[in-house]
């Protein structure tokens, strides 16, 4: 062993990003036996057959090199033909759209794009996880946005209003939302507009889950809104939507002076996205919305069962209009909500997620996913009945 | 029936993918109420739409010797007939699993079903191929079935998920 001391070679600032307790509980879920688990954040299904088709002939072809930094051109001509054809908001190809490992690169190319030391960032929280340590990251302060059960989970322009400062330098949109499956609707978001209409603040809207929602509602992208999309950058990708979570592939789409930074930090990190990912993108994007359609009519059917199902046991759980999550309340077995994980898990062997995972403010709600058959579905309802009678004893 | 609703539909196609499926779970997905589902069901296989519900086997990994072929024969049509009397005459045999009219190079696809090659091979020799308007056979044994009324038969791929992840 060396004599380094790590204490003083690491940074300061990733030291102080801790993984939270959660951890332990996850890793403990991870390895245990006879689980069944509603605990996936990823499809259950495979990349459709076509898409993967795609890859491999791309592989044949010997396309095997690095692509353009900022995507192969026809893939971004495809991502922006889909944009427009999808949420009606027109891009350059060669300007502002960057091809990105996964939206996860994309989030964190924007963030760093435009952050200086103690700029603010709004993040509306419960949401995925990694807004506020990519933040921290790039030298920024993330501000926390608690959403509330009884506004859908949604941002309200009065509590947007609250949090804006002289440094607020952009607000973060995660919708439709992991975990609360909270959408932000065409009126919803024009009242965010009219919040931020005359300041210098930009909107990072994270789109992952806008093909995945339900019940007729479609998904409205913020920088479809009038006077939006020079403030918004748009991110997306391909996991969700057509189940190609290893693919490692998302998309950046905004106004050219950020999407040029963006690109420069892409190019230096990175370089560029994985080409075969690429190549069978292109074929996600232009043949693929049957297998989409067919995928989404699935998770409505698996959503319906979760949402009945939680609601029959006494859990009581809004109806989730996207991404693939059922957020239940647990505040009627007054145990908080990693407590109330950590004992199912234990004495149900049933892995949910606790809402604090997501930020504080998802105190009182557990995450469920329906990235499972209906019959697996079926199977761990049961079991939470089973744990929830057994506390009534 | 009453023409087919939208919601008549979507019964169809979750009990296609899996008739198992209880009313209770049928009528969440559709929005009906389970009594709706149960007379929607009955009126579907009173109409003839619904057939059966039958359960997918791979018969192969048990020690069973079953084998199955499939049967090309070409038919001279009769008259006002065309092919529905021999059809219907062919589908009347236990060992007969399937009849379709086919577009192409011969007429009706038969898939029979028996314990032996021996079996099979008699069953086409002394009672499809002396059939009078059957004018040709020609036998295909089935060697290993991969895929089966949608059902995948070979090696399941693991789930590879994690119990959690964010």
């Amino acid at each position: 062993m060396s004599g380094l001391n790590y204490e003083k070679i690491l940074s300061r600032t990733v030291q102080d990003i801790t993984p939270s307790g959660i951890r332990k509980f996850f890793d403990i879920a991870n390895t245990m036996e006879d689980v069944i688990s509603l605990g996936v954040g990823e499809p259950d299904f495979r990349t459709p057959w076509q898409i993967r088709s795609a890859g491999i002939r791309s592989l044949e072809a010997g396309a095997t090199r690095y692509t353009a930094n900022r995507g192969l051109e026809s893939l971004r001509r495809a991502v922006a033909d889909y944009v427009l054809r999808k949420y009606a908001v027109e891009y350059d190809p060669a300007s502002e759209v960057l091809i990105t490992v996964g939206g996860s690169e994309a989030i964190d190319a924007a963030i760093r794009a435009i952050t200086e030391p103690g700029d603010e960032i709004i993040i509306p929280q419960p949401s995925y996880v990694c807004y506020d340590p990519l933040v921290r990251l790039a030298g920024g302060v993330p501000v926390i946005l608690p959403t509330k059960a009884e506004h859908d989970f949604k941002v309200t322009p009065g509590e947007l209003r609250a949090l804006l400062t002289s440094r607020t330098k952009a607000l973060i949109l995660p919708y439709p939302c992991n975990p609360t499956g909270a959408i932000m609707e065409k009126a919803d978001l024009e009242a965010i507009a009219e919040v931020l209409r005359d300041t210098d603040i930009l909107v990072l809207s994270d789109e992952i889950y806008a093909e995945l929602t339900f019940g007729g509602k479609s998904h409205v992208s913020p920088a479809s809104i009038p006077g939006m999309k020079e403030r918004t950058v748009t991110i997306n990708g391909f996991s969700k939507t057509f189940s190609m979570t290893g693919w490692r592939l998302g998309y950046a789409c905004g106004p050219a002076p950020l999407i040029r930074q963006m690109t420069k930090i892409h190019q230096f990190a990175i370089m560029c996205a994985p080409t075969t990912s690429q190549y069978a993108a292109i074929e996600a994007l232009e043949r693929c919305d049957e297998e989409v359609a067919r995928m989404r009519e699935e998770y409505d059917d698996r959503r319906r069962i979760m949402v009945a199902g939680f609601n029959r046991l006494g859990l009581s759980c809004r109806e989730p209009k996207g991404a693939f999550y059922a957020f239940p309340c647990i505040e009627s077995t007054g145990m908080t909500s990693e407590r109330f994980c950590e004992r199912l898990l234990y004495e149900k062997r049933v892995a949910l997620v606790p809402g604090t995972a997501f930020g504080a403010s998802g105190e009182g709600f557990v995450r469920a996913s329906y990235c499972y058959s209906i019959e697996h579905i079926n199977g761990a309802l049961a079991r939470i009945e089973e744990f929830l009678k057994s506390l009534k004893k | 029936m009453e023409d087919l609703r939208p919601v008549d539909r979507k019964i169809l196609k979750l009990l296609e993918k899996d008739a198992r499926l209880s009313y209770a779970d049928i009528a969440t997905v559709v929005g009906l109420s389970e009594e709706d589902v149960r007379a929607r069901v009955d009126d579907m296989e009173r109409a003839g739409i619904i057939r059966g519900y039958k359960g997918v086997i791979d018969w192969e990994r048990l020690d069973s010797d079953g084998v199955s072929a499939i049967i090309e024969l070409k038919v001279t049509p009769k008259a006002g007939l065309g092919f529905e009397e021999v059809a219907a005459r062919v589908a009347k045999y236990p060992e007969v699993e399937a009849v379709s009219l086919m577009s192409g190079a011969y007429d009706l696809n038969v898939v029979v079903r028996g314990k032996t090659f021996h079996e099979v091979a008699y069953f086409v020799a002394h009672e499809l191929s002396v059939i009078d308007s059957v004018t040709s056979t020609a036998t295909q044994f089935v060697m290993r079935r991969y895929k089966e009324f949608g059902v995948n038969l070979t090696e399941d791929e693991p789930d590879g998920r994690g119990q959690i992840s964010l």
